[in-house]
C-alpha cells in the first residue's frame, strides 16, 4: 500500500513537472517575437530590451527554464505586463469568486443529478427514465457559451428574475452555477443510473428485501451507498472539467474569476499572466484527480491504487 | 427513425459546408433597413446587428464547423493512431516516455489547454485547427495504445512475426485494422467536441476573424443584443445543437452496435 501510494505520489511529481514544463514552452510557441507581440512594434528599444531582460528571453532556453522553475518553487509569480501590479494579488482577487462559482455548481449538479439518476434507475423504461435520459442527452449537447445566454434570456431579460451578470448580488451566482453544473449533471445523473441499475442486479439486495426491508430501506441503505463509489471517481474527475468550464462561463456572465482573468490575459497578451493562469487551472486538475483516486481506494477496500490506472 | 434523423442532419451540415461557395450566398452584404430584423419580419431567419442575413451567415458557420471538425478529427486520429500503436506495439522505454507524454497533456482539462495554444499562436481558423489537434491526438493515442497492448498477444501478430514480417507491416496491416471499431466510435464523439471546441474559442474570439463567420462568433454577437433580437443567440445555438445531438446520437448507435466499451 505504502509503495503503491510512493509511486503514484512519484508518477503525480512527474506529470506535475511536466505540465510546468509544456506551461513554460507556451511562451516560445509564440509564431514572432514575443516581446514584439507583448509591447507593440511601436515600442522604443530601450523598453523592448527592458522586457526581454526581465523576461530572461535574452538567455538560453536551458537556463531560461531553470529560472523558471525556480521561481515558482520560491513562490515568485512575477509581475502582470497589463495590470503592472504583482501576478500574486490578481490571483488573490480573483480565486474567491471562481471557487464560490465551482462550489455551487457542484452543489447544484449533485442536488440535480443524484435525485434523477436514481429515478431513471428505479423506474426503469418508463417515461420518467426517458425523460432523465434525454436531458442527460440534452445536457451534454449543449455547451455552455450558449446555455448561459439562452438562461439570461429566460430568467433575465424575459422573466426579470435574476441580474444579466457581475458579482454584485446574491443572486447573481444562480445563473452561472446552473450554466457551469448542467452538462456535469447531465454526465452524472446518467453514471448514477447504470451504477444503480447495476447494484439493483446483486444478491445483497434481493436479500435485503427477502429480510422484508421497505424499497425505501433498500434503496437509501443498500442501494445508493454501494451505487456512489464508481460515481466518487466520475464526480472527481469532471470537478477539473468544471474548473476548465469555469473560463468560459465567467466570461459569459462577467463573473470575476481565474478564468476571466485568463481571457482577458490572453486578449491584453499578458503572456506571464496567462502561464501562471493555465498553471493554476491545470495544477488543481491534477491535485483533484490524484485526491479522487486516494480517496476512492480509501473509501473502497477492494480497490487497490495500482490496479486502477491499468491499461 | 433513431438513425435517419440525425444522418439527414448531418448530411445536410456536410451538404451546406460543400456546397456554401455554389449557393450564391452572401453572408457578408450588409442591409442597413433591417438591422436586426426578427425572422418572422425579412428573410429566413432574420438579420444581425450590421443587416447581413443570419440564414447566409449559418450556413457559412456550417462550412467553418465542418472543416474544422473534419481536419482536426483527421490529424489528430491518424497522428494518435500511429504514436499509440507505435508505442503500444515497441513497448520499454519508448512506450514508457510515450505514457507520461500522454499523461501530461491529460493532465491539462483539454478546452483550456486549446484556449491557452489558440490565444498564444494568434487568432485565425488555421491555427484553431492546430491548436485542437495538439489538444486531440492524446485520446487517440490512449485508446490505440491500450488496444494494441491486448492485440499484439494474438496468434495472428506471432504467426506474421514468425513469417518475418517487418514491425511496420505489423503494425499498418495487422493491428491497425483491428482498432478501427473503437476508433471510429472514439472519431465519432469527437466530432461533437470539436463542434463545441471550434464555437467556443470563436465565442471568446480566438477562432475566425470577422467577417468570417462562425456559430460561436454569431452567438457572441448576438449576447449584446438578447433584450432586442434574441433570434441573433437561437439561430446559431439552435444550428450547432442540432448537429451536436446528432452526432452524439450516431455514435452511441455505432457504439451499441460495433459493441464497443470506451474507457
Amino acid at each position: 500500500m505504502l509503495a503503491e501510494l510512493t509511486r503514484r505520489l512519484l508518477s503525480t511529481a512527474i506529470v506535475v513537472l511536466g505540465v510546468v514544463v509544456l506551461v513554460f514552452l507556451l511562451i516560445h510557441l509564440i509564431p514572432r517575437d514575443p516581446v514584439d507581440v507583448m509591447l507593440g512594434e511601436s515600442a522604443s528599444a530601450a523598453d523592448r530590451e527592458a522586457l526581454r531582460q526581465n523576461l530572461g528571453l535574452d538567455r538560453p532556453l536551458g537556463v531560461q527554464l531553470g529560472e523558471y522553475l525556480g521561481g515558482l518553487a520560491r513562490g515568485e509569480l512575477g509581475h502582470s505586463l497589463h495590470h503592472r501590479r504583482p501576478i500574486v494579488e490578481l490571483l488573490a482577487e480573483r480565486i474567491p469568486a471562481t471557487l464560490e462559482l465551482a462550489l455551487a455548481a457542484l452543489a447544484f449538479t449533485l442536488v440535480l443529478a443524484l435525485p434523477l439518476g436514481l429515478l431513471a434507475a428505479v423506474r426503469r423504461n418508463t417515461g420518467w427514465d426517458r425523460g432523465a435520459m434525454a436531458f442527460s442527452l440534452l445536457g451534454v449537447s449543449i455547451p455552455n457559451f450558449w446555455l448561459g445566454p439562452l438562461l439570461i434570456l429566460l430568467f433575465s431579460v424575459w422573466l426579470g428574475w435574476l441580474p444579466v451578470s457581475g458579482r454584485e448580488s446574491p443572486g447573481a451566482l444562480i445563473l452561472p452555477a446552473l450554466t457551469l453544473g448542467m452538462s456535469l449533471a447531465a454526465v452524472l445523473s446518467r453514471m448514477v443510473r447504470s451504477s444503480v441499475l447495476e447494484v439493483l442486479g446483486e444478491d445483497f439486495i434481493r436479500s435485503a428485501y427477502a429480510r422484508g426491508l421497505s424499497t425505501r430501506q433498500v434503496l437509501t441503505r443498500h442501494a445508493l451507498p454501494n451505487a456512489l463509489l464508481p460515481v466518487i471517481t466520475v464526480l472527481g474527475l469532471q470537478l477539473g472539467t468544471l474548473l476548465a468550464g469555469a473560463v468560459i462561463t465567467e466570461v459569459v456572465f462577467g463573473w470575476p474569476g481565474l478564468g476571466s482573468l485568463t481571457i482577458e490575459a490572453i486578449q491584453s497578451r499578458d503572456y506571464p499572466l496567462v502561464q501562471v493562469c493555465v498553471l493554476l487551472i491545470s495544477l488543481s486538475y491534477v491535485l483533484v484527480n490524484m485526491l479522487t483516486d486516494l480517496l476512492y481506494a480509501w473509501i473502497d477496500p477492494r480497490i487497490r491504487l495500482g490496479e486502477s490506472d491499468a491499461g | 427513425m433513431r438513425v435517419k434523423l440525425p444522418a439527414a442532419i448531418l448530411l445536410l451540415w456536410a451538404a451546406a459546408a460543400v456546397l456554401a461557395g455554389a449557393l450564391g450566398l452572401d453572408p457578408d452584404r450588409i442591409r442597413l433597413e433591417l438591422i436586426l430584423a426578427p425572422p418572422w419580419e425579412a428573410g429566413w431567419l432574420g438579420y444581425d446587428d450590421l443587416g447581413r442575413p443570419l440564414l447566409d451567415r449559418v450556413i457559412a458557420g456550417a462550412r467553418t464547423s465542418f472543416w474544422v471538425a473534419l481536419w482536426v478529427v483527421s490529424l489528430s486520429a491518424v497522428a494518435g493512431t500511429l504514436i499509440g500503436s507505435i508505442s503500444g506495439y515497441l513497448g520499454g522505454k519508448v512506450d514508457r516516455v510515450v505514457v507520461h507524454v500522454i499523461d501530461i497533456f491529460l493532465a491539462f482539462p483539454g478546452i483550456l489547454l486549446a484556449i491557452a495554444l489558440a490565444g498564444i499562436l494568434g487568432p485565425g481558423i488555421g491555427n484553431v485547427v492546430i491548436a485542437l489537434s495538439l489538444v486531440g491526438w492524446v485520446g487517440f493515442a490512449r485508446l490505440a495504445r491500450a488496444q494494441v497492448l491486448s492485440l499484439k498477444q494474438r496468434e495472428h501478430v506471432a504467426a506474421a512475426i514468425a513469417l518475418g514480417s517487418r514491425r511496420r507491416r505489423i503494425i499498418l496491416r495487422h493491428l491497425i485494422p483491428l482498432l478501427s471499431a473503437p476508433l471510429i466510435v472514439e472519431a465519432t464523439f469527437g466530432v461533437a467536441s470539436i463542434v463545441i471546441a471550434e464555437a467556443g474559442l470563436s465565442f471568446l474570439g480566438l477562432g475566425v476573424q470577422p467577417p468570417a463567420a462562425s456559430w460561436g462568433s454569431m452567438i457572441r454577437d448576438g449576447t449584446r443584443y438578447l433584450l432586442v433580437a434574441p433570434h441573433m443567440v437561437l439561430v446559431p445555438g439552435l444550428a450547432m445543437l442540432l448537429v451536436v445531438l446528432a452526432v452524439n446520437l450516431l455514435g452511441d448507435r455505432l457504439r451499441d452496435r460495433m459493441d464497443v466499451r470506451l474507457r
